[in-house]
């Protein structure tokens, strides 16, 4: 094995400094190094999405990525978003518009929605589909978590709801 | 109720925001793998490479000399310490396979686990993995079902003497005669793929040691923490205060967390054994191959009609393909037999023969899926009634205003045995329509079509026996009684209101509506209560949450539960208050003397009973708490009409839904935004079990869908958006008027999926009889269908 390797990397605004291995995933380095188990592990190979994460701004997989990657780099956890007695607006739009039942996928969810809040427009709810379309949720079926996002964006410009039957 | 009942805020109906949802959405919950145990050995598997092979020896030396390995078992290891269990059952002529946590002998298909290696973390388990050598004989095998059925098979079970666990024949009037009258018949040879329920959440445990007390406390992914509790308690010789389960945040389960698994068994052994902490998290690969799968069956069915449409005579023969083994506690029988039970749907069927054959095959067992058996047996009588709709020359939808139960026909006795208390089924059939606009859809179907468009409607109506209670089990012959829940409330000495239930909710949101059912019929304040569930230590005796029963049982139970406890409540009240019980009301956390100003809150009663000296009178000072179970005996009945509008991409055969609505009756609604949310997430499942989700084995028995990306589940951008019609109609014959509904989506897509697909191809003479219509099997239909014309 590869000798171990000293990071130091921002998570939530928090800095921490820790020895890793240089095979420790980012996933199992967040949940078990430093304890934040709120980034959820569904498939590590990607494809699931219940362990994405903001990294310098863009949504990754945890599961995809080796901690040692993060060297000096800023990253952002389900955590970070708003804790139970203060949920951020997406958090609040996901409870009021039931969009989670287990709430395993749902970091995953948040962490991507967040990503897709700050860069894209949403404005349709394909889109929205669209943007989400690397995470599965095996609960909800979809549908309140795009009209969650909906809720947070603000409403879709009138005839390309995907609600309506699309005629062609 | 008391006289002034009326006067309670409504707290059963209303959409309230789910307790569960703070710490999900902030990353706090608390699910099996989050939990830190001190000093924890974590346990990794060597599963089989072969379907079906003798372990002629196992050399585990070098896994054992790795860095970080504490211990490394083999099934020769066990064998004096840990009885096989069996899932065993009334049925006869059933064949109870012996199930133990490592392969003994050989092995029966691909990802059983050989080999337990127990290491300081994950990674060097898992390191350790290929340091065992295990020499392998590989043995003869039939890998399909109808093979393995047959007398010259090889046997996966030799005790068993054949690979067929058992049979089972239903039988009303003589089908075959009235069949062979009948003016219109159709067939067909249907087939339902096997599935997995690929929960998000894979499986995980994690076994903590109390050396000081002897005593084990399994964390455990599971729906059934009851049922593990008795079953380890069974194996490892202990008393169930020694043995705890808990279900703590479990991340779905869909039926694929609802059965005993030989990495449960394992990891208590060595917790104990090894006087340590010892952990297990799945991974995907395993979950693919090892958790419990679905469906699976092939059935020749045929459906006799009249010339106006109306059923005469159903038969149908099934084999299922079970897997491996018999599951624990469910049975082998509970998938195909209950394809074969509740194959005459809703409808009024006048003779009728269903056998079902269950057979061994080297794959993973199959196990409780969400809907178990009713997706299959809905596709088939869903497929054969609009195919005897299109013989006769009449609409799908006027076929089922023919046939379906009528509402003054209730309770009606189904052709298998089942009895279907009032429930809408017409109602569901008429507003899914009206919801939908069923006859502009029709017209613009034609339209599409004279364009040459692959456009198609499809219905689906079914029914589901829903709540079962003792009368009934929940596999046929199973000795467990899953027909009885608990619930246990009491208010401690600050007033707060703590309920706890045998239930086992894994994103169901039962600690919302279990506490809406308390909160009104106790009279206190949603925020005051807190629901204890998922833990086998919670009450006496309970299962776990599964065959959507959880609001039916754990509903009736907190209804007698929160009653009894009012009573006792009010009784306090009348001396504080110097007013009879039956002048006051409980409401919002108070105790009102009707009429006045005059109360006193929760709070203030515990008070005067726990710690308030001379307040009461000694007699008056009984402990504020009330248990109680509720049985529902048969079960109740909750139905629901499914109908999809969908196109077909003639270039690459995707499949495109373009309205999907839902028109059900789960009964008495506690909380509408849940009850969606669930249908929902079962049609989306349903959708993915008609387009997309399939369990591939080449013939060799090596399965090919091991990965999200060869095992499709459907993301956002394949389900579209559903309408959900609520058909509220108390059920006649459970506490509250609560139907089970959390299977129901499940039920009723794949057969509403496969009659639009059907019926978009209608034109081309294509029929469809297996599932997942994938764009591939779709390509060959066509293709075939265009090579015949």
């Amino acid at each position: 094995m590869t000798a171990s390797r000293t990071i130091t990397v921002t998570v939530n605004g928090r800095r921490y400094e820790r020895t890793v291995e240089p095979r420790l995933l980012l996933a199992d380095f967040l949940r078990h190094t430093l304890g934040l188990t709120g980034t959820h592990v569904g498939c590590e190979h990607g494809v699931c999405g219940a362990c994405t994460v903001i990294v310098d701004g863009d949504s990754v997989r945890a599961c995809l990525m080796f901690a040692v990657q993060l060297d000096g780099r800023t990253i952002e956890t389900v955590e970070g978003l708003g804790g139970p007695g203060k949920l951020n607006a997406l958090q609040e739009a996901f409870r009021a518009h039931h969009a989670l039942q287990c709430g395993f996928c749902t970091p995953g969810m948040l962490m991507t929605a967040t990503d897709l809040l700050r860069k894209r427009p949403l404005a349709t709810d394909d889109e929205i589909r669209d943007g989400l379309s690397g995470n599965l949720c095996r609960c909800t079926g979809y549908e309140h978590i795009v009209k969650a996002i909906r809720a947070v964006v603000g409403p879709a410009p009138s005839g390309t709801a995907a609600n309506a039957a699309t005629d062609d | 109720m008391t006289d002034a009942a009326h006067l309670r805020p409504k707290m059963i109906g209303a959409s309230v925001p789910r307790t569960e949802d703070a710490r999900l959405l902030t990353g706090r919950g608390a699910f099996v793998d989050d939990r830190k145990l001190p000093d924890a050995l974590h346990v990794a598997f060597v599963r089989s490479i072969h379907p079906h092979a003798r372990i002629r020896a196992i050399d585990a030396t070098r896994a054992l000399a790795a860095p970080g390995v504490a211990a490394v078992y083999t099934a020769a290891d066990l064998e004096d310490v840990v009885p096989p269990i069996r899932a065993t059952s009334r049925m006869s002529g059933y064949y109870a396979t012996p199930i133990l946590p490592l392969a003994l002998g050989k092995v029966r298909y691909v990802g059983e686990p050989v080999v337990a290696i127990l290491a300081e973390s994950r990674y060097l388990a898992e390191d350790a993995l290929e340091l065992v050598e295990i020499d392998y004989e590989a043995l003869p095998m039939a890998i399909d079902p109808e093979t393995a059925a047959r007398p010259d098979a090889p046997l996966l079970h030799e005790a068993a003497g054949t690979n067929i666990l058992l049979t089972r024949e239903f039988k009303r009037g003589d089908a075959e005669g009235d069949i062979a009258m009948a003016p219109v018949r159709v067939k067909g040879r249907f087939r339902m793929r096997r599935r997995t329920p690929a929960a998000i959440e894979v499986r995980a445990c994690a076994a903590d040691y109390d050396a000081g007390r002897d005593a084990l406390t399994l964390y455990a992914a599971t729906q059934i923490p009851g049922i593990l509790r008795d079953a380890l308690a069974q194996i490892f010789d202990l008393p169930g205060h020694r043995l705890r389960v808990v279900a703590p945040d479990v991340g779905g389960g869909f039926g694929g967390k609802a059965s005993l698994y030989p990495e449960e068994i394992l990891t208590c052994l060595a917790a104990r054994q090894l006087g340590r902490a010892v952990k297990w998290t799945g991974d995907r690969v395993e979950d693919l191959t090892a958790t419990s799968q679905a469906f699976d069956e092939i059935i020749d069915a045929e459906l006799a009609v009249d010339s106006q449409g109306r059923v005469l005579g159903l038969t149908a023969d099934a084999i299922g393909d079970v897997g491996a083994y018999s599951i624990y506690p469910w049975t082998a029988a509970l998938e195909p037999v209950q394809v074969v039970s509740f194959l005459p749907g809703p409808y009024r069927v006048p003779s009728y023969r269903g056998r079902v054959r269950a057979v061994a095959t080297p794959k993973a067992p199959t196990g409780p899926y969400r809907g178990v058996g009713r997706p299959v047996s809905t596709f088939v009588i869903e497929r054969l009634m609009d195919m005897a709709a299109r013989e006769i020359g009449i609409d799908p939808l006027e076929i089922r205003r023919r046939n379906l139960v009528a509402d003054d026909e209730f309770p009606y006795k189904v052709a298998s045995g089942l009895v279907w208390d009032k429930s809408g089924f017409h109602a569901c059939l008429e507003q899914a329509c009206a919801a939908i606009g069923y006859d502009a859809l029709r017209a613009r179907q034609a339209e599409a079509r004279a364009a040459g468009r692959w456009f198609g409607i499809g219905i689906a109506s079914y029914a589901e026996l829903t709540g079962i209670g003792s009368r009934i089990s929940a596999a046929p012959g199973m000795p467990i009684n899953t027909g009885t829940e608990t619930a246990s409330i009491r208010i401690d000495s600050t007033g707060a209101v703590t309920a706890a239930f045998g239930v086992a909710a894994h994103g169901q949101g039962l600690e919302t509506t279990l506490a809406q059912v308390v909160a009104e019929h106790l009279g206190a304040r949603l925020a005051d209560i807190r629901i204890v569930q998922g833990d086998s230590d919670a009450v006496g005796g309970g299962t776990g949450t599964y065959a959507s029963r959880s609001t039916v049982l754990a509903g009736g139970a907190a209804i007698r539960a929160a009653d009894g406890l009012r009573e006792k409540v009010l009784q306090v009240a009348s001396h504080l208050l110097e007013a009879a019980p039956r002048d006051l009301v409980a409401a919002d956390g108070r105790v009102t003397v009707v009429g006045t100003d005059r109360s006193v809150t929760f709070r203030e009663v515990a008070r005067a009973v726990y710690a308030e000296m001379g307040r009461l009178p000694p007699e008056a000072r009984e402990e504020l708490a009330v248990t109680r179970n509720y049985d529902p005996i048969l079960g109740t009945t909750s139905c629901a009409t499914h109908i999809a509008a969908l196109e077909i991409d003639p270039q690459t055969y995707i499949v495109r839904i373009e309205r999907y609505v839902v028109a059900e009756d789960c009964g008495r609604i506690i909380n509408p935004l849940i009850v969606d949310g669930q249908v929902h997430g079962g049609v989306a499942q349903g959708i993915g079990a008609a387009l997309y989700e399939e369990v591939i084995h080449d013939e060799n028995g090596q399965i090919l869908t091991g990965s999200f990306v060869d095992y499709v589940v459907p993301a956002a951008g394949d389900i579209p958006p559903i309408e959900v019609v609520h058909v509220e109609s108390m059920s006649p014959t459970t506490l509250g008027g609560f139907r089970g509904m959390g299977e129901g989506g499940t039920i009723g897509a794949p057969a509403a999926i496969a009659n639009a697909v059907a019926d978009a191809l209608a034109p081309l003479g294509v029929d469809v009889f297996e599932l997942p219509v994938t764009p591939a099997r779709l390509f060959r239909l066509i293709a075939n269908a265009q090579a015949r014309s």
